[in-house]
């Protein structure tokens, strides 16, 4: 894929730029498991870029690898055109990269608004004494960020539940928050574990009107891992697919769906 | 309130008040909206100057004097500003329901011709342009809000702030030809055009002229006393006349400050921090928020519960008395005070009713029991009874002489009169010019000397002056037997009950009632919580035989209640069924309004009234609903069909 010519243009005449991340034969052991076996694949910018496969496939392990969460045991992780080395998930957070977690964690007794803000931590950069006092550049910067996580609240439409605590809040709207604090950190690349587990068909499709709105609004880079193939297959430009820790298949969701290694993978096949 | 008075003054319209405020007291608030959690706010002459771009911009695209300009959305000021910016140039605005589906609209456009409209969103737009090749004459589309409409074809589609960029870019080039169109308005032009909502038929375009609306403004301003230091929220559907009076005419008039909210969901959190002075809600409003109230009462502690049991009864004994200034002993106003301190001050600071001075219910009947719930809060809640046709007014209850059972007595310059049959007629400076391209129904609605057919049967109590409606000229019929029949009173007696959302009688010509019961799912849903009912849907609460039983208790309750009124006492509800939906504007059961549409009813549910009346214990049915996005489906159900006892009116009439 790598060697292909810069960018693409969707079959709805989104703009795919170049590539902003690409994992290099990634390899990824918990001591004798090998969670992830020498796995090759880029996203480009402006992309929604989705990894399938069945369950244990290791696609959250790879999430894990983007986000910084995991070191790969092999192989190199690329990002805007530099190889990164080993980092703590707070750094590659700086640099651009913000997710939310397929079991929900958001501060539970704190109240949308200020779970919202927590994602512009990143961006904040008045130190302990001027954020206590609250004087100066504090106030300048709080006043920033609160502006920007005000949009996003406004751009999901929660702005009903702007004070409500998150522990009240259904678990569709908890979703709806979580992916509300990674917006607010600007990111670059959004990463999406299991966005729509759980919800109601209602749920889903407002879901995933906001994924694309997020992405066409804002120009954000998405990869998402999703079991509900229908919105996969709806959501995604390009599709790679992980069975047993390895890539068996990557491509549109055309090549994808036609692909007998990945029908096997889902339907099974006698050994 | 140094405000020039007569029409006299040049103030013969809409967009001529907007100057006077502008140029009188320019800096007062005249606007605000909440947006991005603050409350954004215009003054008068920020308005003029944006409603004047907007009006340039309009020109800039080519409006015509006499266009008809649609406007879809939700309350916001950008949409106010469309309607006098249409005003200016000579055309006239047409606000529409903005949760209409795409059918009703293309009706609405169509019938009036518009060739402009000024929508909110995306969903809208895609409304439009849905049943935009239906409309030959339509030709630009003007959005608010650009979120998803970066990929639309742009070549008749603008946003809103571009046309009101290119207004103020090209201002040389049309300011004169705005002024001039701007003179030309007088008393007589058309200031704005209202579908009605049409319990019956097709809905009819109800054209105003500014002397309707400014003349009913005037009376009405002065017959409640408001200033320019008052507040309304504005929230209610902009298609509909009240808000058109509220919002725009009384709003220009005085001067007072609209005030809209975030979005519909922060309703009631945009309520508390606005905190009105002047409110109006259609009785839902307030029952629902009583519901809400009770609900939470019910889940509270034993303690908060017993004081607001306590002072809640305090409140019904001495609380309208108070309020209406009729001598109460000082031990009563004692413990109302004390209530004041500990439940009702917290309670009206909770519903955001604190500072309420005029605050008014019209649209239906409202139950007495919640309406006096309200006033023995203390809050000033009067009952006024309009139609579009009248520009509102045509009865409203002055202060002090406010009882549930009245809707008051004939509002400033409004004449009464009532026919042989009971027909309520009315004359004033209000009635409106005509229904668009419908003379027939024009002059069946309006005779030649002006007075307007209501439909609404009704009488003028002896002594008092006050009108008292009985029901829809046409609903009131007679049972078999010859006995009166008004389903109203009995459906509204019914909803009292939170847990009834609506109810529909039925025994025109027929030997005994039967009715149409739907629960509403907060209370109820909170109830089977507290009980332990587990149920996956609405369908399936609606079928539990505990719900049912609950539903049959308070129909029994209302039926002795009904059994007392010797003249209404035939209309008792003999059998009943608790529906497996919701009645739904979207399925046409309901107008936009909500209110019932008993004729769609009875056809629709031909199979269930045929149930209720043949004796059959269940009845199997299919119906068809309408989806927001005008998909359509079916939902299937087998329904229980009740009897309920009912007080046995000879035995009565005989012991008595």
């Amino acid at each position: 894929m790598t060697d292909q010519a810069e960018g693409y243009t969707t079959a709805d005449g989104r703009k795919i730029g170049g590539v902003v991340m690409e994992m290099k034969n990634i390899t990824l052991r918990f001591g004798g498991v090998v969670a992830i076996h020498n796995i090759s694949f880029d996203i480009r910018e402006g992309e929604i870029r989705a990894i399938i496969g069945p369950n244990g496939a290791g696609k959250s392990s790879m999430l894990n690898v983007i986000s910084g969460f995991y070191t790969p045991s092999e192989g190199e992780v690329w990002y805007k055109g530099a190889k990164r080395p080993p980092m703590k998930p707070y750094e590659v957070a700086r640099q651009g990269v913000a997710r939310t977690f397929q079991n929900i964690a958001l501060f539970e007794g704190m109240s949308v608004l200020d779970n919202v803000m927590t994602g512009r931590l990143t961006h904040m950069k008045a130190g302990i004494l001027p954020q206590m006092i609250w004087k100066g550049r504090a106030e300048a910067e709080e006043t920033e960020n609160r502006i920007i996580a005000e949009r996003v609240i406004d751009f999901l439409e929660i702005q009903h539940i702007r004070k409500t605590p998150v522990a009240r809040l259904p678990y569709g709207l908890k979703k709806r928050v979580e992916l509300a604090r990674a917006l607010a950190a600007e990111p670059t690349i959004l990463l999406l574990d299991e966005p729509m587990a759980g919800m109601n068909v209602e749920e889903k499709e407002d879901m995933c009107r906001f994924i694309l709105d997020v992405n066409d609004e804002f120009g954000t880079t998405i990869a998402l891992i999703e079991h509900d193939m229908g919105v996969v297959m709806d959501l995604s430009d390009r599709v790679v697919v992980m069975d047993y820790g390895k890539k068996i298949g990557d491509g549109s969701p055309d090549e994808v769906r036609n692909n007998q290694d990945v029908i096997d993978a889902y339907l099974g096949v006698q050994h | 309130m140094a405000q020039t008075q007569t029409g006299v003054g040049g103030l013969r319209s809409v967009p001529a008040l907007l100057r006077r405020n502008a140029s009188e007291f320019g800096t007062a608030p005249a606007y605000r909206e909440k947006e991005f959690g603050i409350w954004q706010s215009w003054t008068w002459a920020e308005t003029a100057d944006e409603i004047e771009a907007l009006a340039l911009g309009l020109l800039n695209l080519g409006v015509k004097e006499g266009d008809f300009i649609a406007i879809i959305g939700r309350n916001r000021p950008y949409l106010y500003w469309t309607m006098t910016a249409a005003q200016m140039v000579g055309a006239v605005p047409v606000p529409m329901y903005q949760d209409a589906v795409a059918e009703e609209m293309a009706y609405v456009l169509e019938h009036c011709g518009a060739r402009f409209a000024v929508v909110s969103d995306q969903e809208q737009v895609d409304k439009v342009i849905e049943v935009q090749d239906r409309l030959h004459q339509f030709e630009h589309l003007i959005y608010l809000d650009p979120r998803g409409l970066r990929k639309y074809d742009h070549s008749h589609l603008h946003q809103y702030s571009h046309v009101q960029n290119q207004g103020r870019a090209a201002r040389d080039e049309w300011i004169t030809e705005l002024r001039a169109r701007e003179a030309k308005l007088d008393y007589d032009s058309r200031a704005v055009m209202l579908y009605t909502s049409g319990t019956t038929g097709k809905p009819k375009g109800v054209v105003l002229s500014n002397r309707n609306v400014i003349e009913s403004a005037k009376s009405s301003c002065a017959f409640d006393n408001l200033t320019r230091s008052d507040d309304v929220l504005a929230y209610l559907p902009m298609a509909w006349v009240g808000d058109f009076i509220f919002s725009i005419g009384q709003a220009y008039w005085t001067g007072f400050c609209v005030n809209c909210p975030e979005n519909p969901e922060t309703m009631m959190q945009d309520l508390r921090e606005i905190g009105p002075t002047y409110f109006f809600a259609p009785p839902r409003v307030f029952e629902t928020l009583l519901t809400t109230v009770m609900i939470r009462m019910e889940d509270a502690g034993r303690f908060k519960k017993r004081m607001f049991d306590k002072y809640m009864a305090v409140a019904r004994r001495v609380g309208p008395a108070i309020l209406d200034g009729k001598p109460v002993s000082f031990g009563d106003r004692l413990s109302y005070a004390i209530g004041n301190l500990l439940v009702y001050g917290p309670l009206k600071n909770t519903m955001g009713f604190s500072r309420v001075r005029v605050g008014y219910t019209a649209g239906e009947a409202i139950g007495p029991e919640i309406f006096e719930f309200y006033r023995s809060l203390g809050i000033n809640l009067k009952q006024l009874y309009g139609q579009t046709e009248a520009t509102v007014f045509i009865t409203a209850q002055p202060d002090g002489e406010v009882r549930s059972d009245t809707v008051g007595v004939p509002s400033p310059g409004v004449e009464l009169k009532i026919a042989e049959n009971g027909e309520v007629f009315y004359r004033s400076p209000g009635v409106f010019v005509e229904y668009y391209k419908n003379p027939e129904s024009t002059a069946s609605t309006k005779d030649a000397e002006g007075w307007v057919a209501t439909g609404d049967a009704g009488f003028i109590e002896e002594g008092s002056g006050h009108l008292r409606i009985i029901d829809r000229a046409k609903d009131v019929g007679k049972m078999a037997d010859g006995s009166l029949f008004a389903p109203k009173y009995v459906e509204n007696k019914l909803k009292f009950y939170p847990n009834i959302l609506e109810a529909v009688v039925f025994g025109n010509g027929r030997d005994r009632c039967a009715a149409f019961i739907n629960i509403d799912l907060a209370a109820v849903s909170s109830w089977a919580e507290r009980n332990n009912i587990a149920y996956a849907s609405y369908q399936e609460l609606a079928g539990h035989p505990k719900v049912l039983e609950m539903v049959q208790s308070h129909v029994e309750e209302v039926n002795r209640s009904v059994a007392e009124d010797s003249m209404l006492a035939g209309c008792q509800v003999h059998r009943f069924v608790v529906l497996h939906k919701e009645l739904d504007a979207d399925d046409g059961e309901l107008t936009r309004t909500r209110k019932v549409r008993r004729r769609i009813i009875e056809e629709k549910y031909a199979d269930i009234i045929a149930a209720l009346y043949d004796g059959s214990k269940t009845v199997s049915t299919r119906t068809e609903v309408t989806y927001e996005d005008g998909r359509k489906g079916y939902i299937s159900a087998t329904l229980d069909v009740r009897d309920a006892k009912v007080v046995p009116v000879a035995s009565r009439m005989a012991a008595e």
